[in-house]
């Protein structure tokens, strides 16, 4: 791997099969698409499925592949990436089969819709491949620019426009500053490669770069907190949640944190892993205000997207301490709480979306008074999701708690376990809070709820929420998965 | 012991059937059957428990074991003893009588209801066969989710006050205990309860991981001054909601302590076992002055639940103080049979005293004690239950209520006198706010027109009454089938207090 010699390795396309093959495919889409009137959108949204149940395919084929370097180490494949692209891509799927009713009827099912969020998927897919300081920001290059457009979708919406250039502003911010620390990194090591600048990094004290090391690292924090979300670089989140329509929400909100979460670990794990006792004193403190902001102003909130928000500041919160003790299971608990996660985040906007018609946003709290009386089956999926969301056993969430709540008692952070469970506590208000308003409340209008006919998204949306139950159980081989992933991963070799 | 998989049948069999009665329960009556099938069922399966422990075997019977979470060393490990068997039966008994003392009472939302009290039947069977941490945890966690809808939904005016109060404040002790758990889940490398039990551990750690499982169980039990949300809970949750509360679900803590503080932290529970005593002797003489005054006829008896259940944590630390500071295994043991016999016994008297309410309740539509009097005049079969269980509830001999509170104020004079003299207090504001109370709302002439157009018992609630009585009977003049059962498993515990692990 000699970093001045280019060379072309045909291998190197077979171990980039799963990209290539979705850049193909959205290619062909796009194309397609310009021929399609628009009451044939149902022709891209197949299509759109198929290209990602066919990348689905070829990274399954690869999942238990040793690690594998591509392009000069430009590219990485290995048990993590394929498992954060096997749920990234799952979530993008979940997207889209619950977003076109809701699409539709808002006259949003426009073929870009899928264009960008295909484009967004490969920059995720990018992202947590990266192997070099140059992948990292191209694949989080097109994923944020995609989202831009994405949340600005709907033209007409004054709260969406806000949004979006709220969204552009700050995430260019945290692009600047990631930039800006990466340079310090190439000044101190001479190399853009993840691997080698973990190898390169000289800590001793007399070092002539120790400093330069140590501001780049918080510059890459700094930009890491913003992309997650995480207190108090979490300004743009509620925002967002909120002006954006509910299918972008649910994409910020699952994938793209999937996403994040492959950023860091490559970022902080792959790059500067020996300066890990430095980035988890910076983690911890990011941690405990996510989980403060988070919890505490969720109460406080009237709106469910808002709410939502919050929930995912202190969810981001819960995730960052899984990162703190820097080992292997420590990560692999952090990428199993961030699936879970998304799963939950998933489940909760599609029964908002569900339930939302067309002049009608089920995004007030109040909006699901009563709704055991009038839906009890979407209800129920919904309280399961809040529970979950709670950490209430035996539901999944409580168990993505339980792997994170061990590696911080096991790295000796006894006071910030006891500090995450305590905010545990007050957040278990805001969630009990809609399943009260569901279950306990007079609906304001008796009728029953005329639910859009859209059987593959009632289908999947259901098997989503039952997934949160089944995994509350049967979660013992995912995280076999998430371990084995990371371990073979850490620590990179030179 | 031939395998067995009674213990999962028991959990599984109601929480299938609380799936049932949502899916096929859309009519009301079909929902009521169907869940009376249930329950009959699983209280039918549960009686080869108790017939089938043999107490000359091995103290955890019924033993199942599969692996769970490999990457944690958890297992799906369920084992019933002595004193699991006569819980798990206890709670088998109460759903049964509650889906039939509910058939009436409820009318809106049946299907949701009856599967709420099914899930709940299946979860408490867990918590008390789990023999594995984690799984025990995951179950103690899971009752509030049908107690919060249950008192939510169907509960009195300030229901979502209590329901939230009550999910919070007892989700918020057992997290510690969580963290305490997984504690000894590192120390170990298992998440079994017999590992955490061997498990060498320095005397400032148990002191720490004693209190975090206090602060799990007190606030189940409850024991004063953590019994707050109780009153609240109880006053609002339905009848039958009432009667699972108290009859079952107080019991978890009381079980827990015996099942995971005195194994696993002895010494800091011998260390701070005065506390805990103490604190038991507030809650018998100042809660039961407490429930003298109240004017509601609910919050009258959930502080007598309070009082009642402060017998078995004094029974249960008054064992440790008898073992280790004088030797006295006997004196242990007696104290120990103590507390599970009042906790079987408090089973039966709350669950029947809340039943009655429910009943009084269903016809008057009021809780205050002041709008009764004189209903032995037009219930005379109400009358003499209400007065057989009020007189289970002050400890009359030949009662259930006797049986467990003379045992552990048997075992207190052994270790001190004084304590002794304190508790048997509980024997006179017993029987003051319970003969008061009969003779406020039993005696005395019919108050008023809705008194005297009150209906007498129907068949129904005639046979759940009936049934209680039976409980509280049998205890209270042959104790022996039960202590006989739990004698194995009581010695084991003694023994294992006897036992420094510093």
């Amino acid at each position: 791997m000699n970093p001045t010699m280019i060379a072309f390795n045909s291998a190197d396309l077979v171990t980039l099969a799963p990209e290539i093959f979705l850049l193909g495919a959205t290619c062909a889409i796009l194309l397609i698409d310009l021929f399609l009137k628009p009451g044939q959108r149902h022709i891209t949204h197949v299509l759109a499925l198929l290209a990602l149940a066919g990348t689905a395919g070829l990274l399954w084929q690869d999942a238990d592949a040793p690690r594998v370097y591509a392009f000069n180490g430009m590219f990485i494949r290995d048990g993590v990436a394929g498992l954060l692209k096997l749920f990234i891509v799952l979530t993008t799927a979940l997207v889209f089969l619950y977003s076109r009713s809701y699409m539709r009827e808002r006259k949003l099912l426009v073929g870009e819709f899928y264009l960008l969020l295909l484009f967004a998927t490969l920059g995720m897919m990018l992202l947590v491949s990266a192997g070099s300081l140059v992948t990292v920001y191209v694949g989080l290059e097109l994923l944020t620019l995609s989202s831009y457009a994405l949340v600005a979708l709907n033209r007409e919406s004054t709260l969406s426009s806000e949004a979006a250039i709220k969204y552009f502003v700050l995430g260019a911010l945290a692009s600047g500053m990631l930039l800006y620390g990466m340079s310090m990194l190439y000044g101190a090591t001479g190399t853009l490669d993840l691997a080698r600048i973990n190898a390169l990094a000289d800590l001793s004290a007399a070092a002539p770069h120790r400093t330069l090391l140590a501001f780049g690292l918080v510059f890459l924090v700094v930009g890491i907190g913003f992309k997650l979300g995480a207190a108090p670089f979490h300004m743009w989140l509620p925002d967002v949640y909120h002006g954006a329509p509910t299918s972008i929400t649910l994409f910020i909100s699952s994938g793209s944190k999937l996403a994040a979460v492959g950023m860091a670990y490559r970022l902080l794990e792959g790059a500067l892993g020996t300066m890990h006792t430095d980035w988890t004193t910076m983690l911890s403190v990011l941690a405990v205000l996510s989980l403060a902001v988070g919890n505490v102003i969720a109460i406080a909130q009237t709106n469910l997207k808002r709410m939502l928000a919050y929930s995912t500041i202190s969810h981001i919160g819960f995730l960052l301490l899984g990162f703190i003790n820097g080992t292997a299971a420590g990560i692999a608990a952090a990428v199993f709480y961030m699936i879970c996660y998304a799963l939950m985040a998933t489940a909760a906007f599609g029964v908002m979306m569900l339930l939302a018609r067309a002049g009608f946003e089920a995004e007030e709290i109040d909006d699901f008074k009563g709704l055991n009386r009038r839906n009890p089956w979407y209800a129920g999926m919904m309280a399961i999701t809040m529970f979950s969301l709670a950490g209430i056993p035996p539901l999944f969430g409580f168990f993505a708690k339980l792997m994170v709540l061990k590696v911080v008692i096991d790295a000796g952070h006894l006071w910030l376990a006891i500090v995450a469970i305590i905010f545990a506590i007050i957040g278990l208000f805001y969630y009990l809070r809609v399943v009260k308003v569901m279950y306990f409340d007079p609906p304001a209008d008796e009728a029953a709820l005329a639910l859009p006919a859209d059987l593959p998204f009632r289908w999947a949306l259901s098997l989503n929420a039952l997934a949160l139950v089944v995994m509350g159980v049967a979660w013992s081989p995912l995280l076999d998965w998430c371990n084995q992933a990371l371990a073979a991963s850490v620590p990179l070799p030179p | 012991m031939p395998a067995s998989h009674l213990l999962s049948l028991l959990i599984w069999l109601p929480i299938v059937g609380a799936i049932a009665v949502l899916v096929f329960g859309r009519q009301a009556q079909t929902a009521r059957w169907l869940a009376l099938a249930f329950a009959a069922a699983t209280f039918a399966c549960s009686l080869p428990l108790w017939t089938g422990y043999d107490t000359s075997g091995p103290v955890m019977q019924f033993v199942e074991n599969l692996p769970w979470i490999g990457a944690l060393h958890a297992n799906y490990a369920l084992g019933a003893d002595g004193i699991s068997v006569a819980l798990i039966v206890l709670t088998t008994f109460a759903h049964l009588l509650v889906v039939i003392g509910s058939w009436g009472q409820i009318k809106d939302r049946v299907p949701l209801y009856m599967a709420a009290l099914l899930g709940m039947e299946g979860v408490l069977v867990g918590v008390f066969a789990a023999t594995d941490a984690l799984l025990f945890y995951v179950f103690f966690e899971a009752m509030l989710i049908p107690m919060f809808i249950m008192i939510g939904v169907w509960g009195g005016p300030r229901r979502i006050y209590a329901t939230l109060k009550f999910f919070i404040y007892t989700f918020f002790g057992s997290i510690f205990m969580l963290i305490a758990l997984i504690y000894l889940h590192l120390k170990t490398g298992e998440f079994s309860l017999a590992a955490f039990a061997n498990a060498p551990l320095s005397s400032k750690e148990q002191a720490w991981l004693f209190f975090a499982f206090v602060a799990g169980f007190a606030i189940k039990v409850p024991m004063w001054p953590v019994h707050t949300w109780l009153p609240d809970a109880h006053v609002e949750a339905p009848a039958g909601g009432s009667i699972i509360l108290a009859a079952i679900m107080l019991k978890v803590g009381g079980y827990g302590f015996i099942r995971f503080s005195l194994p696993i932290t002895p010494d800091a529970s011998l260390e701070y076992a005065w506390v805990m005593i103490a604190a038991s002797l507030i809650a018998i003489v100042y809660i039961g002055h407490v429930a003298l005054v109240q004017p509601d006829l609910k919050k009258l008896i959930a502080y007598s639940s309070v009082a009642h259940m402060a017998f078995v944590t004094l029974g249960t630390f008054i064992a440790l103080a008898l073992v280790r500071d004088a030797g006295n295994a006997a004196g242990a043991r007696l104290g120990i049979q103590g507390a599970m016999v009042q906790m079987i016994s408090h089973g039966f008297v709350s669950g029947a005293l809340f039943a009655c309410i429910g009943i009084m309740y269903e016809r008057m539509h009021t809780r205050m004690i002041k709008d009764y009097g004189g209903i032995g005049h037009v219930m005379p079969w109400f009358g003499a239950f209400w007065v057989l269980f009020a007189m289970a509830n002050c400890g009359l001999p030949g009662t259930s209520g006797f049986v467990g509170e003379f045992m552990v104020i048997m075992a207190s004079f052994q270790d001190q006198p004084m304590i002794a003299f304190v508790a048997a207090y509980t024997l006179i504001i017993g029987a003051g706010y319970s003969l008061w109370l009969v003779k406020r709302i039993i005696y005395g002439p019919v108050a008023n027109d809705h008194v005297a157009a009150m209906q007498p018992l129907d068949m129904r609630e005639w046979i759940v009454l009936a049934a209680f009585a039976l409980g509280v009977l049998a205890v209270g003049v042959y104790p022996k089938f039960l202590t006989d059962l739990m004698e194995p498993a009581v010695q084991q515990i003694v023994s294992q207090l006897g036992q420094a692990k510093v």
